[in-house]
């Protein structure tokens, strides 16, 4: 490439399956085996202190993510450093002694993605990319447009044509194209896949697909945040949602990397994934012993998981095996359930897919699975106001009443 | 019977850089092997040692994952158009 690449301290990028190793390219699967390829560092020294000097969104990490030094001083969206809120109210009716929510709902477009499309934005800028583009169940096509706009880069994200209208909404306002398309997620992304080696897709970086290997990095600061905002300490336990599963293998990778900087000491944690009932093809795969990951067609209320054909589905099986973890399913009834206890109990509004990890940290527990007295952290990783329509029917006004008092007191009379 | 099989960028090196070929067979085993008899080697980047695809490896006949009609059993009749594509994540 003769452009001149600025990714701070990534070297190269590595075949997470054989270890081929490759120049830093807009390349996402091993030309040996179809694996796919992850980013390869050389890490100088990182202290607390360098880190914690750092701004108040994801760069505080910049020295451990594939972005230039000074990735901060360009327009971006800053994400990031979202709260960890401490859920004393959510562990006493669970019967745990201490829980976590990491509410990533308070992000720039309202959910996790912000972090990743801030890594594949600066990805898009080496390689001189003019567009944005990707495959979304909806909340990355809504982080890719806002992104995007930010830049001052073109966009244009496919979506499944079903999706939550409000979803829809979102990723078009910011000004680029949205595409539906007739068609589950797995098609979608199969589509941009075709798109990616035809001329119509030149110049684009898709950040999900040839910008992957960057974009995915975006989750490890999931791991750094929690790990620093307890104290610099790694939790006992964590509750994860998969959809492709590559957030969750970021989250440990991040883990992984604290205790080998010495940031953090060593600790084995569990880690633990959850999956909608409706679309759950790696819980089936763990519960089964497979290795192998059988894809599934999605019907479920959770669409920002709908992924019936998870890519890091086999490494979800790997880490949960592992870390003596385990991947647990929960109906579209109890994901509903799950999303009202989390905003009963902590005033948060989490989307479907914070009721999914809610659900799931319940059964886990009813089941014996979760240890109580392990300092146990969950991920809400999108925004209720998106996915309204999954709790409309149950959150009703208590009443609608004419303005007296009179009508007040007859309407609870009792 | 006489398919088309459309070919990944990343295995394009085997074919001369052409996205579209024509193949021949009644199933997708018999597709695949006839592939690499054209194209030297390229059965083995999209099958593992034991003849299993690769889990990273998605093939489709006409619009349906193979993995949900049978594998490499799964029928290829004349004209049928077949996709190789690495698998991708997202969301």
């Amino acid at each position: 490439m003769a452009l001149s690449t600025d990714f701070g301290p990534a070297t190269a990028l590595s075949c997470r399956e054989c270890g081929t190793r490759y120049d830093l390219g807009p390349n996402f699967a091993c030309i040996e085996c179809f694996g796919p390829l992850e980013v390869a560092y050389e890490f100088g020294s990182v202290s607390r202190a360098d880190i914690e000097s750092g701004p108040t969104n994801i760069w505080r990490y910049r020295s451990l993510l594939p972005v230039p030094a000074d990735v901060a001083a360009k327009p971006n969206l800053q994400p990031g450093w979202t709260k960890l809120i401490k859920a004393d109210n959510l562990a006493g009716e669970l019967g745990l002694r201490a829980l976590h929510v990491k509410d990533d709902s308070g992000n720039p477009t309202h959910s996790f993605k912000d972090r990743v499309v801030a890594i594949a934005v600066e990805a898009a800028r080496n390689f001189g990319f003019h567009t944005l583009s990707c495959s979304s169940t909806g909340n990355l096509a809504g982080a890719v447009g806002a992104a995007a706009a930010r830049a001052g880069l073109e966009s244009c994200v496919f979506v499944p044509a079903n999706l939550e209208a409000a979803k829809i909404t979102m990723a078009s306002v910011y000004g680029g194209r949205l595409v539906g398309i007739d068609g589950t997620y797995d098609e979608v992304n199969r589509f941009c896949s075709e798109l990616i080696g035809d001329t119509l897709g030149e110049k684009w970086g898709f950040v999900n697909v040839n910008l992957r290997p960057y974009y995915a990095e975006g989750s490890k600061t999931l791991a750094y945040e929690i790990a620093e905002q307890l104290g610099w300490r790694l939790p006992d336990q964590i509750v994860i949602p998969v959809a492709s599963g590559s957030q969750l293998t970021k989250v440990d990778k991040g883990f992984q990397e604290l205790i080998k900087l010495g940031l953090v000491e060593p600790k084995e944690y569990r880690i633990f994934a959850a999956q909608a009932a409706g679309c759950a093809p790696v819980s089936t795969a763990f519960k089964a012993g497979h290795e192998v990951i059988q894809p599934v067609r999605p019907d479920t209320i959770a669409k920002s998981l709908a992924i019936g054909n998870p890519a890091d589905g086999p490494y979800v099986l790997d880490i949960a095996r592992r870390t003596g973890g385990a991947v647990e399913d929960v109906t579209d009834p109890e994901i509903v359930d799950a999303i009202r206890l989390l905003a009963r109990t902590e005033g948060v509004f989490a989307e479907t897919a914070g009721g999914v990890v809610v659900g799931v940290l319940r059964k886990l527990v009813e089941n014996g699975v979760i240890d109580p007295d392990g300092e146990t952290v969950v991920l809400n990783t999108g925004d209720g106001l998106k996915t309204l329509d999954a709790v409309a029917a149950q959150a009703r006004p208590a009443a609608v009443i004419r303005p007296s008092l009179d009508a007040f007191r007859t309407a609870f009379a009792n | 019977m006489s398919v088309s099989v459309r070919i990944p960028t990343i295995l394009r090196s085997y074919t001369g850089g052409v996205a579209e070929v024509t193949g021949e067979g009644g199933t997708l085993r018999e597709v695949l092997q006839k592939l690499d008899a054209d194209f030297p080697g390229i059965g083995g980047r999209i099958l593992d040692e034991s003849g299993k695809i690769r889990r990273f490896v998605n093939v489709y006949v006409e619009e349906e994952d193979v993995r949900f009609s049978g594998g490499l059993d799964t029928s290829t009749p004349d004209g049928a158009k077949i996709s190789v594509i690495p698998a991708v994540a997202g969301g």
